[in-house]
């Protein structure tokens, strides 16, 4: 059994949702991030999307823009991000999904991305910009089933196209809860619980949720219907807010309470 | 990889470059437009109406012009440029967002958004969108905004929305990013007009489709002027559509060509837009091609003298005609496309655009040293009334002078 499948059976044993936080890795500072992923973790989320900082994130809002070119001017690489995967890797059981954009996996290239980021234990990885249409010339460098390629469904998606994805799926597939890019407002929360319904019937696969999920109250709606909730803007903004706080930890850490207590039955 | 030149796979390959690398929200909409152009380009109604709007609207077909001061003054091949500085705004674009407006008319859009760095396509799609009544947005740079002021006012007066974009470095490549950004969001009812033959498939060969007017043209100029083939087409490239737009009806012929992409103040002084000579593979706004990145990947600033050829990418079946040496590209640097400039204005009474004039360089280079019964086309994709604040900045005009002795 992969980490993953493990997180969620024990999550759903637990009768509970999992939280996946995402965080550019490298914001503010290298040794800040990853006080604050600690202070995450131990506070309870389930699931880390690392983000790895690309220079023209198309797909990403103003608050996870400006986390990205803080994080690139402090000399964030694929390698240091690695490192810091093995670090928390050696410290925490929980599964870590890097999540980045195609042309740095391509550069590095992709073979050595998939030996390194194996090596350094994480799960898989998430490329925005690589759709079911292209994604083969990157999993076809996977080997063992130890590493997955996360795919994501959009409201645009149609069930067809969606049942294709599935198919290529492995992990858990991830339902973008907007049409629009990431911390945007206009959480279309019907429309995604009818997505999700839909998905369910193509997958066994676990469905996590997220764009526009910025409260325990969306996590709690959200919650309904997934099996996992995704914030990323929401915690950016905390960061973003408080780089200089000698307490960011702190902060980070109740944030992250507040949204794992909204995705427990009765949370 | 045994493909034919010129068509890319049904993913929109071409060789290794092309593709679909967008995000997945956008993937429906971009499957939905190759379907719909795919459909409505073969039909009768579609392509009479395309032809009605170029010959009526547009002012094609654009002239093709023996320069024989300037051929003269080289002493070698005879040079023809293909006039697209002559239809209406001034540049190659208008061709391209004719196509995509109409496209988009046909298919129900009737809202129009689209990117520019020159502001030559940004008032292109602002006129399509008035032509067609349509809604439209522009996303510019802020730096572009300041360097190419007067094509801002054209395109209010047009009634086009300009949304400046401050993220990034304000030129063309945050603008495409800020664009496909709104697009996301509005992909239900928006149509994102792409200027150049880049960006996820269909772009590159759907732009390549509108501008390929311009090669057939010139293929039957040539004809009827010089009753031969040219020897030789010379084009510039950035995103490189006025390129593909010359080339593609000649890919099957013996002609060699050349694409000049912009130097800068010299490829060593790091400061340039010589994608194609001295970037490394890699996926930009949606395509497999040449991208000039570190050597993590992260992408670089582009440096041109020229707006329009200031982006770190390039279209996807450039890097192919490049790996394939169907066609060579050479970079040409600001200070020589600068003198083309003047060459042309005072030879030929023709302000050149200064995308056009690293075109002009290249191919005087060229016809130099060939022989005079030798036929170069060098196109002329735009004219050069947008670029005479940045042209007074470097150069002392001839006639300066008369206006001081008077």
């Amino acid at each position: 059994m992969t980490p993953i499948e493990r997180k969620f059976r024990e999550l759903k044993e637990k009768q509970e949702k999992a939280l996946v936080g995402f965080v550019s890795a490298g914001d503010p500072d290298m040794d800040k991030s990853f006080d604050l992923l600690c202070a995450m973790i131990e506070s309870g989320l389930d699931v880390l999307e690392l983000g790895i900082p690309f220079s023209d994130p198309t797909a990403d809002g103003p608050v996870i823009q400006r986390s990205s070119m803080r994080a690139l001017k402090n000399g964030v690489t694929i390698s240091k991000v690695l490192d810091m995967t093995q670090r928390l890797k050696a410290s925490y059981d929980i599964p870590i999904i890097l999540f980045t954009y195609y042309n740095l996996i391509f550069r590095f290239p992709s073979a050595d991305f998939y030996e390194r980021s194996v090596e350094a234990g994480a799960d898989g990885v998430l490329v925005v910009d690589l759709p079911v249409e292209e994604s083969d010339e990157l999993t076809c460098y996977f080997k063992n089933g130890d590493f997955c390629l996360i795919h994501l469904i959009a409201p645009t998606t149609d069930e067809n196209r969606m049942k294709m994805i599935a198919e290529k799926g492995s992990g858990f597939l991830y339902l973008i809860s907007m049409t629009g890019v990431t911390g945007g407002k206009g959480l279309e929360t019907g429309l995604t619980a009818e997505k999700a319904k839909m998905l369910k019937k193509h997958t066994r696969l676990p469905v996590c949720t997220g764009f526009g999920i910025s409260t325990p109250e969306h996590v709690r709606e959200v919650a309904a219907f997934s099996d996992g909730v995704v914030i990323g803007s929401a915690f950016e903004k905390t960061i973003e807010e408080n780089a200089d706080s000698a307490d960011l930890a702190g902060i980070i850490a109740r944030q992250t309470r507040s949204f794992k207590q909204a995705t427990r039955k009765g949370g | 990889m045994n493909q034919t030149v010129g068509q890319p796979d049904s993913g929109g390959h071409f060789g290794e470059f092309g593709g679909m690398y967008a995000g997945e929200t956008l993937m429906t909409a971009l499957l939905q437009l190759k379907d719909e152009f795919e459909h409505f380009r073969r039909k009768p109604e579609f392509k009479s109406e395309l032809t009605r709007l170029f010959q009526t609207y547009a002012g094609r077909p654009t002239p093709l012009y023996h320069a024989r001061n300037t051929s003269k003054m080289l002493g070698g091949a005879k040079i023809y440029l293909k006039r697209e500085d002559l239809t209406h705004t001034g540049a190659h674009k208008i061709n391209n967002t004719i196509g995509q407006a109409l496209l988009a008319h046909f298919s129900g859009k009737r809202k129009l958004i689209a990117e520019t760095g020159a502001g030559q396509h940004g008032v292109a799609t602002a006129t399509a969108a008035a032509l067609f009544r349509m809604e439209c947005s522009v996303f510019m740079g802020v730096k572009d905004i300041e360097r190419q002021a007067p094509n801002v006012k054209r395109m209010e007066l047009l009634g086009a929305r300009v949304v400046p974009v401050d993220s990034g470095t304000g030129t063309l490549k945050d603008a495409m990013n800020e664009a496909m950004r709104y697009w996301t969001g509005t992909v239900e009812d928006t149509f994102y007009v792409i200027g150049s033959v880049a960006g996820p498939h269909p772009y590159p060969l759907m732009v390549r489709e509108f501008q390929k007017i311009i090669g057939e043209e010139a293929k039957e100029q040539i004809l009827d002027a010089e009753n031969k083939p040219p020897d030789l087409l010379v084009a510039c490239v950035g995103g490189g559509s006025n390129a593909m737009g010359l080339f593609y009806p000649f890919l099957e012929d013996p002609v060699e060509m050349a694409g000049a992409e912009a130097a800068g103040q010299g490829v060593e002084s790091g400061k340039h837009a010589a994608t194609l000579g001295e970037g490394a593979k890699g996926v930009l706004h949606g395509s497999k091609s040449y991208v000039l990145q570190d050597d993590c990947g992260q992408i670089q600033e582009a440096h041109s003298i020229s707006a329009g050829l200031d982006y770190p990418g390039v279209g996807p079946e450039h890097a192919f005609l490049k790996d394939s040496m169907r066609v060579t590209y050479t970079s040409v640097t600001d200070d020589e496309a600068l003198q083309a400039f003047q060459i042309l204005c005072e030879n030929e009474g023709i302000i050149p655009a200064l995308e056009s004039s690293h075109a002009l360089s290249l191919g005087f280079e060229k016809a130099k040293t060939m022989p005079g019964d030798a036929v170069v086309i060098i196109n002329l994709s735009g004219r050069g009334d947008k670029d005479l604040g940045t042209v007074f900045n470097y150069i002392q005009p001839k006639g300066a002078n008369h206006r001081d002795t008077d």
